[in-house]
């Protein structure tokens, strides 16, 4: 740290010239000037995306973990600062406590599915030759079609009388089941719907993740001796498909978690607590019975297993994957 | 170790013809290059006698065995790639016993959990252990076999690359331009491991690149390819001073030979650029003929006339013991480049009129369609030829 004041030391006596050309004024140097220059383009670039950035998603954010701390309710005019009584109340509460549970059944039936069946279909499509563009197609519709119109056409389907499930099994001469109104069949049949519908988004990740695989390591494995269907697979394919997994597990994990409307439109939760999940817990409350804060709580509650699942991606899985 | 015999391969891809009836052999424990510029067919070639590709006609056995239709395991070959193809997920070591554990474990024994607690593999796991760090040291890997293939220098990756396929000891080594991926500096040092390793374990090498210098220093013989057709096949100072086709002498060589057209005169006299040259040649006086001439097979002459030929020096460069001299000849729109010792000729400068002089026995004769004219009392003057170290 000698350097410093040896400089500072010797600008102190600057010759008498300077003295007179540079007053006692503000006057910056062209470093400091250029240095301003930047700071104020940097602000004025990032200035828009920052504003956005905290208006649409930082703000909201510490607004629902303020609101709640609070008894607020939606359009109310008051409202007192009451601590955690409403995580207290939310963790007490035997509804949340059944819809957290549905939740992670749901997220763990749904992801695994989800993955296998994907990377099944992907490696059918792959390894044949004819339709590929079809089958790319059939599997990846349902991930594009809008749920709410699809979700008639599963209501349809299941009707206890009318629908072809039914009447199918009762044809072959299995037991039929009233699916949505049941309290064993509700969650497993949205948990079916939801693999159903995250399948396409799956199969065309892993899809283009089959086509990046360099032939080069097939050779290798061909060479080496790992030539059969399964080698090739635990040898090469899997272990390159790491990244894509990870990537497919975080987003399929993300939307099986926000899973709202099939619930909404097919059971609203029933019968019972049977399907209630998270995001249909959160609406609820806070928009039907308008508790605000309790709803409020349950966001942050939400908020806070998004963010671990995020941060597990960061730091663990994201090393693991890419192999460095 | 095994002699491999490649007999009248033919391979289409739809309308594309890539390799048109190529035959060779390789002797056991020899080297043979194939060499060829991108798209010649040399790679696929090797990939069929890899069992990586079919042929669609023809036939190829390594030792006594016919192995057409036998998958690459069953071949007793080990490939290197030009991407080396190391499995990333796997440390070197994993990578370095995949071969040994796909042969000698059972489908049952290489199950994740339990083939662990299956009688034998505990024992089998501990001898390919073994195999895999003598033949890491060996290769002076030891010390990387805990990482894995990210966190590896490109020669190290290399390294491990040969090392898998070493480790199962094959009767043939297959190597698909494997140092093309390495910088200059690390490709020279390469290749004299890769000699050296040749010639320590003495098995059968085929080596694939489109790069001289290596087929020249490496080969005992090298296959020079071009349009999926074989050309010659030869030692490498044959190659050079003794090529059979013209397009082979145009692929070989840097700076590239030069290529004249002349009619022959009289019996030994060539008419080539306003000069006449001396050439050993038996053919009809009034052929056209092409010759091929080396740059560094002129010689400063003092005179024109005959035996020399003449032009005005475009432009030197100087490459420290020799100097690089491009001539405008009369009636020749390309120049002609002249390679001299900078010693024996000091004192050229652009413009000047210079007179080159060249051996009889140094010009390379061929016929309009490519083929190599040669004396007919004697074909092996030009093998005995002083080769020099072509500079690059």
């Amino acid at each position: 740290m000698s350097a410093p004041v040896a400089l500072s030391g010797s600008s102190g006596e600057p010759p008498a010239t300077t003295r007179v050309r540079i007053p006692a004024s503000r006057t910056a140097t062209p470093g400091q000037r250029q240095a301003f220059a930047e700071a104020l383009a940097a602000w004025t670039l990032a200035g828009p995306a920052l504003f956005f950035l905290l208006a649409l998603y930082l703000l909201p954010v510490i607004a629902v973990v303020l609101i709640a701390l609070t008894d607020w309710q939606l359009g109310g005019r008051s409202l007192t600062f009451v601590g955690l009584t409403n995580f207290r109340e939310v963790f007490a509460d035997e509804g949340f406590r059944a819809s957290l549970l549905n939740t992670i059944v749901y997220v763990l039936v749904v992801v695994p599915s989800t993955l296998m069946l994907g990377l099944l279909i992907a490696l059918l499509i792959e390894s044949g030759r004819s339709c590929r563009a079809f089958y790319r197609a059939i599997h990846f519709l349902p991930f594009m079609a809008t749920l709410t119109a699809m979700a008639i056409a599963w209501e349809t389907l299941l009707h206890p009388t009318i629908g072809p499930v039914n009447q199918a099994l009762a044809a072959i001469g299995l037991p039929t089941a009233n699916w949505l109104r049941d309290e064993s069949t509700a969650l497993p049949v949205l948990a079916i719907i939801g693999v159903w519908q995250n399948l396409g988004y799956a199969m065309v990740l892993y899809l283009a993740g089959l086509k990046g695989i360099p032939q080069d390591l097939y050779d290798a494995a061909d060479v080496d001796g790992a030539d059969l269907w399964l080698d090739r697979l635990r040898t090469v394919t899997l272990p390159m498909l790491g990244p894509i997994s990870m990537f497919v597990v975080i987003v399929v994990a993300l939307r099986a978690l926000e899973s709202f409307d099939a619930v909404k439109l097919l059971t609203q939760g029933g019968p019972g607590h049977a399907s209630e999940v998270l995001l249909y817990t959160l609406y609820r409350e806070s928009f039907e019975y308008l508790r605000t804060g309790y709803g409020a709580a349950v966001a942050v509650v939400f908020l806070a297993i998004v963010l671990t699942l995020t941060v597990i991606q960061v730091r663990v899985l994201d090393r693991k994957v890419h192999y460095q | 170790m095994a002699s491999v015999s490649i007999e009248s391969i033919n391979k289409n891809y739809g309308q594309m013809s890539v390799l048109r009836g190529v035959s060779l052999s390789v002797a056991d424990g020899e080297f043979l290059t194939l060499l060829g510029p991108s798209g010649c067919g040399k790679s696929t070639l090797l990939r069929i006698l890899a069992g990586l590709e079919m042929q669609d006609a023809g036939s190829i056995s390594i030792g006594e065995q016919v192995v057409d239709g036998l998958r690459p395991k069953r071949r007793d070959v080990a490939m290197v790639f030009q991407s080396y193809a190391l499995y990333p997920h796997m440390t070197v070591a994993s990578n370095m016993a995949l071969p040994l554990r796909m042969r000698r474990f059972s489908a049952f024994q290489r199950l994740p959990v339990l083939g662990r607690l299956l009688p034998g593999t505990a024992r089998i796991a501990s001898e390919i252990d073994m195999e895999v760090t003598r033949t890491a040291n060996a290769l002076g890997i030891g010390h990387l076999l805990a990482r894995k293939p990210g966190q590896l220098s490109g020669g190290q990756r290399q390294r491990v690359a040969v090392g898998r396929a070493m480790v199962r000891h094959p009767a043939v080594f297959l190597m698909d331009e494997p140092l093309s991926n390495l910088d200059a500096k690390l490709r020279v040092q390469m290749r004299t491991e890769i000699k050296e390793l040749h010639q320590r374990l003495g098995v059968t090498f085929v080596y694939v690149t489109h790069d001289q210098a290596e087929a020249m220093t490496l080969s005992d013989r090298v296959a020079v390819m071009l349009d999926g057709e074989l050309l010659q096949v030869a030692p490498p100072q044959d190659i050079y001073a003794d090529p059979d086709d013209r397009r082979v002498a145009e692929f070989i060589g840097s700076p590239k030979i030069n290529m004249l057209d002349g009619v022959l005169r009289e019996h030994g006299l060539l008419d080539v650029a306003g000069s006449a040259l001396r050439v050993d040649a038996d053919a009809l006086a009034g052929t056209h003929l092409t010759l091929a001439i080396r740059p560094e097979a002129f010689h400063l002459a003092h005179q024109g006339g005959q035996g020399a030929l003449t032009g005005s020096v475009r432009m030197i460069e100087h490459m420290g013991s020799d100097l690089f001299v491009h001539l405008d000849l009369a009636g020749i729109n390309h120049p002609l480049l002249a390679r001299l010792l900078a010693e024996r000729a000091p004192h050229i400068a652009p413009g000047q009129t210079l007179h080159v002089g060249v051996r009889p026995d140094r010009v390379l004769l061929f016929t309009r369609d490519g083929r190599r004219l040669r004396r007919q009392a004697e074909s092996g003057y030009a093998s005995v030829t002083p080769i020099r170290e072509t500079g690059r």
